[in-house]
């Protein structure tokens, strides 16, 4: 093992103080690596905290195209006192260790089991800094240095981001690069490099791009049409509305220099989709952003857009609940609170993406079928998928696509109508009415919006009768949704086993990967990747196809699979979960011991 | 596009500049109890719109929930309307606003609706100066649960339940001026003549202009203990002046006592032309407002009329820089930057 060289397959892990500027310098590292065609994984394990307190950043380095997380740390880079002794610890047996030298290390820090890789950061940072603040920023760009010595990273490419990460700002280029010199003429001069582990450049990102997904959702956002943002911060949502906002300032002006968008920071969740559903019934696009606790926040408003029939779009990025939970953790366990939010009977559409790209996807989508269906559409993102950097297929738009506005009348629509407008009145059949925009017409279309209960044209209406008939209506229309929502994934071509393995969302790069594994141990499982609520019928055929069904997901209680209990009634026995909460991104580790684990128990 | 009103009508009542007839801002029939203050309001709201010739597509109502959030199906049956949830109006008028700027926005909203589960939203929308009308009707109690106290329920009144309300109670003028609003009305459900044009006025104000209008509880809280009573309201009414409302093209053709009268000119060059009773109120001075609010309530009393204007008012549009076009009048091609500037922001990530 010691004297093996790994090339392009390994996970550096980098740990920091939050609050003292590692965060761009880690991640220029990790886009260099991108830059030299290695595909790359970072992730961002922050703390819910703006200056002091331990952060880490990881990134998996994987010429094969692995994109989950894997657990054990090759390289770890550690320069926060406070997390030492765990950072340590969880550095795999024959990895290294890069600490500051500038004071010796503590022999209770000293594993025999591991390198250690010692560089003088402050003290070189001090001998060639006077002002504390820039000792401190460039201490990161000469661990990064030494660190892509150390793994033979093209240091002109380093260079190349730097300076373009810096391009608004030319005067720091110069430090900044000083900085990386100190790191890596130390190592040159003390240490013997590259190591076993190491980089190369290869060809393997084509055309990808290393975005993260709240801004592929913010851009859907602009590109979908929507003129109306209402939102309330809340992390790991908030950089949701921050895209929408800055590529608005772009590409949003009118040629008097005004804006083509409102952009409102509400008082809280619930004035922010109050905000978006009268913006949409008033004839606008408009959507919010928020995450399981804003979700809890507007119950109320979304059985007012399901039941009054109100197109919204809300983009929930899932963090670690319950409660407050872990708001800088990622899980994907808001699945039952958002399909079935709010009080009586409900049901929302739910759209899973699981990389940017579909991020960008989805969230146009959803503006279509909120439009079309004059429901809520929720797309279901996480801290994983939303706040890190994933290589993705790059952004797509096809210039010959229309938006679907869905079922809106017009003045001149209304003036030949020859009977009367029924606002919930289902004439097509497929039990979506008619809606018109207030404004439109002097003397026809207008109506009155209630969450009480009404009738086809809109009337309040204590009948029990009545009542039926609208709300029936509204699970007729779920039967449409199903028709309409993306269809799922499947990754063979014809079923070759009785094993299914069902994932959605995050889960997917684990899971992907994990199939690669079984693959190589000739254990054969068909996979399909669902990507949304109401399941579409494919989702029933392929369980019907299979004799047992694995169901991965990131909650404790398997919310997923409940809700493919409840909904296609099916035996529960015959659905066999595999979880993940600890608040991480699950491994495909996790997926593939979960499953021989589980199998091993039921057969 | 132009409509055509249908030319034939009773004969006795004449179609205003638009051609529509007092009939059609008119709503269903209220179900409120007999004597209900808001059916008052609701007669001087179509009263308001059918004198300033107001188009009734041209204006969205908005409610929350309560009594006073039922009215707005008796009123401006040819308007959309949205009855909300409890104490949300104003969410949902704000982004009804911002889809587009060019529709005025009715909110209806009670005491309960507004002092108690609404107040997050309510000072919100003041605190953006959302271009809106909100019409608080206020009476002190919850009528549609049975009579509970509001918020707004002065101390040591006793409605028919026969408790003292031992809580103090919110003025939500006062807290309105205090939060800089740029239009503050108070008025009675009983006091039409002040009330139509003070809606009127309102109408026309380019920011969010609020009345708090006293509408007594005919079932629940118009007993003689009652500070929210017909009788009570009339006998300690104090008005800071009677005002007109004036619109841009319509000359003043009355002769209003030198000294005695201001003007404030709006931004559309309409003019409220006020009457004054108390000789130094100037309803463009926030400072005057405050005080004679407070000594009015020393004293007992209940003060009515055009309390604040600000005729610099500027809207939330305004402060935000939006475009003059509605935003709901955009389409695909205004909208969507295509796949070549999509492609160009492809490639600032890689």
């Amino acid at each position: 093992m010691e004297n093996e060289i790994i090339v392009n397959d390994l996970v550096v892990r980098f740990a920091n103080v939050n609050g003292t500027g590692s965060a761009s310098a880690n991640e220029m590292f990790a886009k260099s690596i991108f830059r030299m065609g290695i595909p790359v994984t970072p992730k961002n394990i922050f703390p819910s905290n703006i200056q002091g307190l331990p952060t880490w950043y990881e990134v998996r380095i994987s010429e094969k195209g692995h994109l989950g997380r894997r657990a054990g740390i090759d390289i770890l880079v550690g320069v926060n006192p406070q997390s030492l002794k765990r950072d340590i610890e969880s550095v795999t047996p024959g990895g290294y260790f890069v600490y500051d030298s500038s004071k010796k290390l503590h022999e209770e820090f000293i594993r025999t089991d591991i390198n250690y890789i010692g560089i003088p950061m402050i003290k070189l940072a001090m001998e060639h800094y006077p002002v504390p603040r820039l000792q401190q920023l460039l201490k990161n760009m000469i661990y990064v240095g030494a660190v892509a010595t150390l793994i033979d990273m093209e240091i002109e490419v380093l260079k190349e981001v730097i300076a373009e990460q810096f391009a608004a700002k030319p005067k720091i280029i110069p430090s900044n690069y000083q900085a990386l010199e100190l790191g890596i003429n130390y190592v040159k001069e003390h240490f013997e490099y590259p190591l076993n582990i190491r980089i190369k450049r290869c060809d393997n990102v084509g055309d990808a791009i290393l975005i993260d997904g709240n801004t592929a959702c913010g851009l859907g956002a602009i590109y979908a049409g929507a003129t109306v943002m209402a939102w309330y911060p809340i992390t790991p949502s908030t950089s949701v509305a921050k895209a929408f906002e800055t590529y608005c300032k772009k590409l949003r002006i009118d040629e008097d220099g005004k804006k083509k968008y409102a952009f409102v920071q509400a008082e809280d969740e619930l004035a922010a989709i109050g905000m978006v559903i009268g913006a949409t019934w008033n004839g606008a696009r408009a959507f919010t952003a928020t995450s399981g606790p804003g979700v809890s926040l507007m119950n109320e408003f979304i059985g007012l857009s399901y039941f009054a029939e109100i197109p919204v779009v809300l983009i929930n990025v899932q963090r670690g609940g319950p409660s407050t939970g872990m708001p800088t953790r990622t899980q994907q366990a808001d699945l039952i609170s958002s399909a079935y939010a709010s009080h009586g009977d409900t049901k929302h559409v739910l759209l899973f993406p699981s990389s940017p790209a579909e991020c960008f996807e989805f969230t146009i989508k959803a503006f279509d079928l909120a439009d079309r269906l004059q429901t809520l559409i929720m797309l279901i993102s996480d801290l994983d998928l939303g706040m890190n950097n994933h290589m993705s297929p790059p952004l797509a738009w096809d210039d010959d696509k229309k938006y679907d506005l869905g079922k809106v009348l017009s003045a001149e629509d209304l003036e030949e109508m020859k009977e009367d407008f029924g606002r919930y009145l289902d004439v097509d059949g497929d039990a979506i009415p008619y809606r018109t925009i207030p404004g439109t017409h002097p003397t026809k279309g207008s109506f009155f919006t209630r969450g009480t209960s009404h009738d086809e044209y809109a009337k309040y209406s204590e009948s029990g009768e009545v009542y039926l008939r609208n709300v029936d209506r509204l699970a007729q229309k779920w039967e449409t949704a199903k028709t309409l929502v993306p269809e799922p994934e499947f990754y063979q071509k014809e079923n070759r086993s009785n094993v299914g393995l069902l994932f959605f969302g995050t889960t997917t790069y684990a899971a992907v990967e994990a199939m690669e594994r079984f693959e190589e141990e000739d254990f054969m499982i068909d996979s399909i990747r669902v990507r949304a609520f109401p399941f579409h019928q494919q989702v029933e055929k392929f369980i019907e196809e299979h004799e047992q069904i694995i169901v991965v997901e990131q909650n404790r209680d398997a919310q997923f699979r409940t809700l493919l209990i409840n909904e296609l009634d099916i035996n529960p026995s015959r659905l066999i979960s595999v979880v993940n909460y600890d608040g991480m991104p699950i491994t495909a580790k996790a997926i593939q011991s979960g499953i021989k684990e589980k199998l091993a128990v039921s057969t | 596009m132009s409509y055509i009103k249908p030319a034939f009508h009773h004969p006795s009542l004449k179609p205003n500049k638009v051609g529509y007839l007092k009939k059609d801002y008119r709503g269903v029939i209220s179900t409120l109890c007999a004597g209900c203050g808001h059916d008052s309001i609701s007669g001087a709201i179509v009263q308001a719109c059918y004198e300033i010739s107001l188009e009734p597509h041209k204006l969205a109502k908005l409610s929350g929930i309560g009594c006073s959030s039922k009215t707005p199906t008796y009123f401006l049956s040819n308007s959309h309307g949205f009855n909300s949830v409890h104490g949300r109006m104003p969410s949902i008028t704000t982004g009804a606003n911002m889809a587009n700027k060019d529709l005025i926005y009715l909110g209806v909203s009670g005491d309960g609706d507004t002092a108690s589960i609404g107040m997050g939203q309510f000072v919100h929308a003041i605190r953006r100066n959302l271009n809106m009308v909100y019409i608080v009707m206020n009476n002190g109690c919850y009528g549609l649960t049975k009579g509970q106290d509001s918020a707004t329920a002065d101390f040591g009144s006793i409605s028919k339940e026969g408790n003292a309300n031992p809580y103090q109670a919110i003025d939500l003028a006062g807290l309105a001026l205090e939060l800089n609003a740029t239009f503050v009305g108070r008025s009675f459900s009983g006091d039409k003549n002040q009330l139509v044009p003070m809606i009127k006025a309102a109408m026309s104000h380019p920011g969010f202009a609020f009345l708090d209008v006293i509408s007594p509880c005919v079932t629940f809280n118009n007993t003689k203990t009652s500070t929210k009573s017909y009788s009570h309201v009339r006998d300690h009414i104090e008005a800071t002046s009677t005002l007109d409302y004036v619109p841009f093209e319509e000359e003043i053709t009355v002769d209003y006592p030198e000294g005695e009268s201001a003007e404030v000119e709006l931004f559309d060059g309409s003019k409220i032309h006020l009457s004054k009773l108390a000789p130094d109120f100037n309803p463009t001075d926030r400072f005057t407002a405050v005080n004679r609010l407070h000594e009015a309530k020393s004293k007992g009393q209940i003060l009515t009329g055009l309390l604040y204007i600000n005729p610099e008012s500027k809207d939330l549009h305004n402060l935000m820089g939006t475009s003059d076009k509605p935003l709901n009048q955009f389409k695909q091609k205004d909208l969507c930057p295509g796949s070549t500037k999509l492609e160009e922001i492809n490639r600032a990530f890689r």
